[in-house]
């Protein structure tokens, strides 16, 4: 609307040369693998100009339909109309060739090669011998119309985040794309990086020179720059419309429909509790012999959640990982209980220390062992499943699991089934069985939420809550900020491998956190 | 999924059947292959003028045709098996140890070694055990180097193992031609012969000497600290997933060079039967392959330590029928080794079809 008012007023004169903003629509998109609908007969409207956001749960359907639009995926039925006209996507150079491009979650450009080269050699015709000071030339005339611009001469490695995917979004207008696909783009920004990117994207489209289909679950994105949304469940259209016009909650009664969600366990509150564990000084380098954790100190009190909040990719894999037996430490030292703590198999047990990792099918669980195995990695090595020392009994193994399963909900065919063959939420669960059944004094999480639906998230997140209720420590890592601050009872802050500001949920705000999180404080 | 509500009883046999299914999937892709890369063979035979129908019942005949046949195959099968186990054991920590042959060439020289200078005093009662402990410590330290380097100095294992059995060849050489040489032999470079009376005789009745007991021991030993011992399910999950293993607090080191030395004192026993059983003295007869071959055999059996005996008969029998084929055909010795190459390499490309085809899945899954 404000872009149409704008081509009133005046004609518009477009940085970025004679093309114009493309239109899409789907018409009953419908694609099926084997027996399982994972699209039912999707039409949804993107309006040249206009910045859309397409709104579902993991398994929704969000990527099943983009990589339709864009020609990875063939749909069973189905077509795509481009400004109008009915058009083939056969394969993802198809796509490019029509202006469609996309941005991943994660980053597709090379480290080792500087913005410029990683641009050059992304374009379909790159000659065999590159004048690279022509190329330079012609990008630098082209970054001058831009809203935002990169360091052209560095390797791209050496770029902080949110440069990289400013790279990445030129890197598709470079290549001339007037129909950019974002998918979840900003989950490796801060929210200070995630604004400003989004708000100078929403002026591309404003002034008809871009059209941008944002996949999200950042209702607060959505509201603040999307025109349009559409909501996906389950494979099919649950609705959509202007933005402005319909409420998040709205927005989310589409999105999850009218499934009950496990209540959120109330918060416990205690008086003053003693330390549980206590983080010294605790130093580690990343794989390539990097400092990643630089001294960070932390203590944790009983029936407390400490939450550290961060961009990804600021030491806080590493920390955990030091915490979890994964990675050494290059100095300080953990206590539980004033006694000296390291990540071993007695001392883990001892001091019942457990642990929900992000991705568990990848950090957690043996893709090819079973269910039941994998639900004894606790409890193998003790009675009942090993009676005589050193020896196994695979019928107690199967006992205790199907147990577990039962308790836990997990969804599986039987205890012997190979646990790769789960749904995400369930190996989610199994591992939440295998690390939450018996008593728990400290619960080291990280992103436990990483690709689950709502229901699977409510459960788990109250699931940590009633292990803080039940005087577990919990130390939480999470790139989702709303996660911490529902969670928390302290938050921290990690940058740069260090933790400076750590302050009380009830004494700190998004903004304090966002600041601290660009390593500003 | 199975329905929770049925009778117990159409319960547990829908999930016996679903269990049979996918148990039958790692028995019958490993025939397949055999079958292609044995058509592939055939293509290979009829390209040079050979009639393929000759040659495999040639195999039959040379390797289990007679009774005389299958006693040169389990001859040849028991160092197979043996040599398969060093291969297997680390395969369970996810690690592709090769060289296995290395182990069984310095554990085969190691017992002489000991034997020699021992036979002028020592009953054999104490020779053949101290040989046969030597063999396994020889071979035990040589892979679990090989897993030592690979944890604490992240050396590839299989680089090392390969490169560590040229050294122990050199070993070898280095001591039969020089310190160690019988100078009354005049033919080959050896030890002095370990003497008549430390020699381990055949199985009574049979011409098979008590490797192949030893091999099918060490098997079901292997299957049972694999599947039946809290260090096998360790070692597995570590094999499955080092991260997942780290975070149980298991001591992923450990389980590795212990896993390394247990493969490496399997290869190391296979050279001191091939001294103690058939050449009597260490020579350059050590290195005949089956360190090698037993790569294929463990690779056939999915490391399946049980699986193991009948995969190292069945390559025992083909390496046996290698002189009647020579000698009928008008094939070159090396023929079988084509056969052998052949099936590695239609063996590796089956590997990519587990979990592909639809027979073998759980119905309703």
């Amino acid at each position: 609307m404000s872009a149409t008012a704008a081509a009133l007023a005046e004609p518009p004169v477009s940085p970025l040369g004679a093309k114009k903003a493309i239109g899409l629509e789907t018409i009953g998109m419908t694609k099926i693998f084997g027996s399982m609908v994972a699209l039912g007969d999707v039409s949804i409207k993107v309006k040249p100009g206009s910045f859309h956001a397409l709104l579902g749960e993991n398994g929704a359907g969000k990527s099943t339909l983009v990589k339709c639009i864009m020609g990875f995926y063939q749909p069973t039925r189905g077509s795509v109309l481009i400004d109008g006209r009915e058009t083939e996507i056969s394969n993802p150079k198809v796509a490019r060739d029509v202006g469609i491009g996309m941005v991943y979650q994660h980053f597709t450009l090379v480290p080792s090669l500087t913005a410029t080269e990683n641009l050059v050699i992304a374009r379909a015709d790159v000659p065999s011998v590159i004048d690279w000071k022509k190329e330079k030339k012609s990008l630098d005339a082209l970054f001058d119309r831009m809203p935002f611009r990169v360091p052209l001469d560095v390797p791209v490695s050496s770029l902080a985040a949110g440069e990289k995917q400013k790279l990445e979004i030129l890197k598709q207008l470079y290549l001339d794309q007037r129909f950019l696909i974002l998918d979840e783009p900003t989950s490796v920004l801060t929210p200070g990086e995630a604004d400003e990117i989004l708000g100078l994207l929403k002026t591309m489209t404003d002034a008809g020179d871009l059209t941008i289909l944002m996949i999200s679950h950042k209702f607060r994105e959505v509201t603040a720059f999307a025109d349009e949304f559409s909501v996906l469940r389950k494979g099919e259209y649950m609705g959509g419309g202007v933005t402005a016009n319909v409420s998040v909650a709205e927005m989310s009664r589409m999105m999850i429909g009218d499934m009950k969600l496990r209540e959120r366990a109330a918060r416990k509150t205690f008086e003053k509790q003693p330390v549980v564990l206590d983080l010294a000084g605790i130093c580690a380098e990343d794989d390539e012999g990097l400092p990643a954790v630089d001294a960070v100190n932390l203590k944790i009190r009983a029936g407390e959640i400490v939450g550290i909040a961060g961009v990804s990719g600021n030491g806080q894999s590493e920390l955990i990982e030091t915490l979890t037996g994964q990675r050494d430490l290059t100095s300080g030292r953990f206590f539980v209980k004033d006694q000296p703590y390291e990540p071993s198999r007695e001392k883990m047990a001892k001091f019942k220390v457990f642990g929900l990792p992000e991705e568990p099918l990848k950090n957690a669980c043996v893709r090819r062992m079973t269910v039941a195995e994998n639900l004894a990695f606790r409890s193998f090595d003790q009675p009942p499943i090993s009676k005589r020392r050193g020896f196994l009994s695979p019928g107690p193994m199967r006992a205790k699991a199907k147990e577990l399963i039962a308790a836990y909900r997990v969804k599986t065919p039987g205890p012997d089934e190979p646990i790769e063959n789960l749904s995400g939420g369930n190996v989610q669960r199994a591992v939440l069985a295998r690390e939450l059944s018996t008593q728990v004094e400290v619960l080291i999480v990280a992103n436990p939420c990483f690709g689950l639906d709502f229901a699977s998230i409510a459960e788990i997140r109250s699931q940590i809550m009633d292990q803080r209720n039940g005087g577990a420590a919990v130390l939480l890592v999470s790139e989702d900020l709303d996660e911490i601050l529902e969670l928390s009872d302290r938050v921290a802050v990690m940058s740069e491998g260090r933790i400076d500001y750590v302050a009380p949920i009830g004494e700190t705000d998004r903004a304090t956190i966002g600041q601290a999180m660009a390593g500003h404080h | 999924m199975a329905d929770t509500a049925a009778p117990a009883n159409g319960f547990a046999l829908a999930e016996t059947i679903d269990r049979f299914r996918r148990s039958s999937e790692f028995v019958v892709i490993p025939v397949l292959a055999l079958i292609a890369s044995g058509l592939l063979f055939s293509i290979f035979l009829l390209l040079v003028g050979k009639s393929p129908v000759e040659f495999f019942s040639l195999v039959w005949r040379g390797g289990f045709g007679t009774a005389f046949s299958w006693q040169n195959t389990l001859v040849r099968a028991s160092p197979l098996i043996l040599t398969a186990l060093c291969v297997a054991i680390p395969a369970r920590l996810g690690m592709t140890v090769i060289g296995g042959e290395g182990a069984l060439v310095l554990g085969g020289f190691a017992a002489a070694a000991i034997a020699i200078p021992m036979t002028s005093w020592a009953s054999p009662f104490v020779v053949m055990p101290v040989m046969f402990l030597a063999a396994a410590i020889a071979g035990a330290f040589w892979i679990g180097a090989v897993g030592w380097l690979r944890h604490y100095r992240g050396i590839n294992e299989t680089i090392s193992s390969l490169l560590l059995f040229y050294i122990a060849v050199s070993i070898l050489n280095f001591f039969v031609e020089g310190a160690l040489r019988d100078p009354s032999d005049p033919n080959k470079p050896s030890t002095a012969p370990i003497g008549a009376e430390n020699m381990i005789g055949p199985i009574p009745g049979t011409s098979v000497h008590w490797g192949l007991a030893a091999g099918i021991v060490a098997c079901i030993l292997v299957w049972i600290l694999m599947n039946r011992t809290t260090f096998g399910f360790a070692a597995r999950v570590t094999g499955g997933n080092v991260r997942a293993a780290q975070g149980q607090g298991l001591p992923v080191g450990r389980l590795v060079v212990i896993s390394c030395a247990l493969a490496g004192a399997c290869a190391g026993l296979a050279g001191y039967f091939e001294v103690a059983a058939i050449h009597g003295k260490a020579n350059a007869s050590l290195i005949a392959g089956y360190g090698f071959t037993g790569i294929l055999v463990s690779f056939l059996a999915r490391h399946n330590p049980l699986a193991i005996v009948p995969v190292a008969i069945l390559l025992g029998g083909i390496a046996a029928s290698g002189g009647l084929v020579q000698r009928r055909m008008d094939l070159p010795d090396a023929t079988v080794l084509v056969l052998q190459g052949l099936m590695f390499v239609v063996l590796l490309v089956s590997e990519t079809m587990y979990g592909r085809l639809a027979i073998f899945k759980p119905k309703g899954a």
